[in-house]
């Protein structure tokens, strides 16, 4: 019976990891589902970007206090997942604090004693962010596209964290106070649970603290087991995504639209006073006219589109600073992430149902993001400047234009008259072109 | 003009060809606001002596509107037909006041078969001064208040904040920045094709967000750097009926002016 504790324990780490490992490999389906792109230029400074955005978390700082306190958490996250290790040690082999016996005396206790500094750091940041995000009333945290699930699974983020921070500490006051009595041996150093919490449990029986000790520290291992798989829920994703999306990120001057090139083919073709247009295509060209031009649904969009929607965290820095957005437009590049991710998700499992994606009769267009809201982008980039995580929202816009007017002649109709001029008159006002010098003689 | 602009036809029939292609686009040709800023520009280069042809009648549409509104056949229309146009001339350099064909020819033209150096007329200007060619005094424009409009096209999409900013600088002016520049500079509202259509429902337009904004700095000149932001900021400003107190002018507008050209 002694072993029940690890066997147990040994059940939850693999369940827990399993399902994790599970929902990990259908987020990759669903993105597969996107067209490929080549993004595998650049290496070095691929890797560059995401150490510099994702690890550096260089553009989180531009916003001094959001960037500051989400360096808490983020620090803060990380270092304490070093903990996960000893509690998987100590868990699988009933050993405890196992760290200690690696790390020797000091460095043990420099060790937790940084970790005690990191989870009130923690604690602080999730508290301010809570209370900025439900009293304070930072705009682009309460906007109405937030309301129901986006703004509950904010909200129970910060709460799982503030848990299991506080289950940390208190693990580690019950291991402190007992360590003081001698009924543990001293390991590690704990300045923060010791003068916060210490003063109270000095006063609790030795059982009581023993009980404490062990339930906190299962509560912090259950809780994290439970957090990783929260996370396919949640917008809470980014944690994870972040560093691909960094690294697959457009490296390309933001200006540069990315040229069809089956239609270079085409106009070419059309310009070329030499080419045959009833000459048969040559073999295998075929394959190369895309079934569609821009984007309609998921389908169309490309895999790094798709993972830019699982990876967004709905910070709203996009739309807070979106021209359209601020001046009252339907428009929110949020949004359009947001909706993408939400249209990605009912086709997966439309397919995990059916095995295979069966029509639902929707479209990303229309059913998800109108075309007022796409129409309503002026493609000026201040949203993906602005994207702490080199996500790229004007892009799924820019592809879902394109659909509108090369797919459905959709455009509004003074864009049509534009486009009308731009092709007979070589401006897009109806003007000769043969006066366009007029300017040197006026 | 009181001096003559020379197409590059004329450069071919000479056998020569000009230091740079001035490439004045739709706007500057025919918008009658944009146009001032073409001859001011023009006259610019005129009295430094800097050899420049332009397309005229062979230049199109880069297709930037139309590509931004969606419609690549259209765009890839122009371009090709205007690559074929420029690598004719064996055009090396070009130079545009107006950043959507500065981003189109520079970014989006490679890929298609045509490669040059393409620079913003406040980039060409610069590289001019620094080399001494191009002397910029205050004049009129000493001690009075100028707030720059950084267009969306020049700053975030191609990374140039500096070059519209150092020339600005040599007027001696008081140049105050909106709060709202350099990469979170704010849209005047008329990029990706917005120019050519009515605005979506919204509370107000882009443009006078802008405005308002670079009027709380009780400005003498707002400057821009393109001619749909200089549209949109002049729309902008009467709209607030401060056309009488506050002008709207290109960067090369106020050095023409200073200079008394």
């Amino acid at each position: 019976m002694q072993y029940i504790d690890n066997v147990i324990f040994l059940i939850l780490l693999v369940a827990g990891f399993g399902l994790f490992a599970k929902s990990l490999l259908k987020i990759y389906r669903n993105i597969q589902l996107g067209k490929e792109i080549n993004r595998s230029d650049k290496k070095s400074e691929r890797w560059e970007t995401m150490a510099r955005v994702a690890m550096g978390q260089s553009k989180m700082v531009k916003r001094p206090v959001a960037g500051i306190l989400h360096l808490f958490v983020y620090v803060g996250f990380i270092i304490i997942n070093i903990e996960l290790i000893e509690i998987i040690v100590d868990g699988i082999f009933g050993t405890h604090r196992f760290l200690s016996s690696i790390f020797g005396h000091a460095f043990y206790s420099f060790f937790t004693a940084t970790l005690e500094v990191l989870a009130l750091l923690v604690i602080i940041g999730v508290v301010v962010f809570f209370i900025r995000r439900n009293f304070y009333g930072v705009k682009r945290l309460t906007m109405k596209e937030l309301f129901g699930w986006p703004k509950h699974d904010a909200n129970w983020i910060l709460i799982i964290e503030f848990a299991l921070m506080i289950a940390f500490l208190k693990m580690n006051t019950a291991d402190w106070a007992l360590q003081q009595r001698g009924l543990l041996p001293e390991h590690g150093s704990f300045p923060i649970s010791s003068t916060l919490l210490g003063p109270i449990f000095s006063n609790f029986s030795d059982g009581f603290l023993f009980f404490t000790e062990k339930a906190a520290w299962w509560f912090h291992f259950v809780g994290i087991l439970f957090f990783m798989n929260y996370l396919y829920y949640s917008k809470h994703l980014h944690i994870i995504l972040a560093f691909p999306s960094t690294w697959f990120a457009n490296l390309d001057k933001k200006g540069k639209f990315n040229n069809l090139e089956s239609v270079t083919k085409e106009i070419k073709l059309m310009m070329d006073p030499n080419a045959d247009p009833y000459a048969a295509p040559a073999e295998g060209a075929e394959s190369d006219v895309p079934s569609k031009f821009g984007a309609e649904d998921i389908f169309d969009l490309n895999q790094v589109q798709l993972l830019n929607a699982y990876s967004c965290t709905e910070c709203g820095r996009c739309t807070s600073v979106c021209p359209a957005n601020i001046t009252g437009k339907k428009l929110s590049p949020r949004l359009i992430l947001m909706k993408t991710r939400d249209r990605l998700e009912e086709v997966g499992k439309n397919i995990d149902k059916n095995g295979k994606f069966v029509d639902d009769g929707k479209k990303l267009l229309n059913d998800y993001i109108t075309k007022e809201e796409l129409w309503a982008c002026t493609t000026c980039n201040a949203c993906t400047e602005a994207c702490p995580i080199l996500l790229d929202p004007l892009s799924i816009i820019f592809e879902m234009r394109r659909f509108l007017v090369m797919e459905q002649s959709a455009a509004p109709q003074e864009l049509n008259l534009m486009m009308t001029n731009v092709e007979n008159n070589a401006a897009p006002w109806q003007y000769n072109q043969a006066d366009r010098l007029n300017w040197a003689n006026d | 003009m009181d001096f003559n602009i020379k197409t590059m036809a004329e450069y071919a029939a000479e056998g020569k060809a000009p230091e740079v292609l001035f490439w004045v686009g739709c706007a500057g040709s025919f918008d009658d606001r944009a146009k001032k800023i073409t001859k001011a520009f023009c006259k610019i280069l005129n009295k430094i002596g800097v050899e420049f042809g332009v397309l005229g009648q062979e230049e199109s549409c880069t297709g930037d509107p139309a590509k931004r509104a969606g419609n690549e056949f259209v765009f890839q229309m122009m371009a090709l037909t205007n690559i074929e146009v420029l690598n004719a001339y064996e055009v090396k350099k070009i130079v545009t006041a107006c950043p959507h064909c500065f981003n189109t020819l520079k970014n989006e033209y490679p890929s298609l078969g045509g490669h040059f150096e393409v620079v913003h007329h406040t980039q060409f200007l610069k590289t001019l001064m620094e080399e001494g060619r191009l002397k910029i005094e205050g004049g009129a424009f000493k001690g009075k208040k100028i707030t720059f409009h950084d267009p969306c096209y020049l700053g975030r999409a191609n990374n140039e904040y500096e070059a519209p900013r150092i020339l600005l600088e040599k007027l001696d002016a008081e140049l105050v920045e909106m709060k709202r520049c350099k990469t979170n500079g704010l849209c005047c509202g008329a990029g990706g094709a917005q120019m050519f259509k009515e605005p979506e429902k919204g509370n107000k337009d882009i443009n006078i967000e802008r405005t308002e904004e670079a009027l709380s700095f009780e400005p003498k000149v707002i400057a821009t750097g393109c001619p749909f932001c200089n549209t949109m900021m002049t729309d902008g400003v009467k709209h607030f009926n401060k056309n009488e107190e506050v002008a709207v002018k290109d960067i090369v507008e106020l050095l023409a002016e200073a200079d008394d050209l």
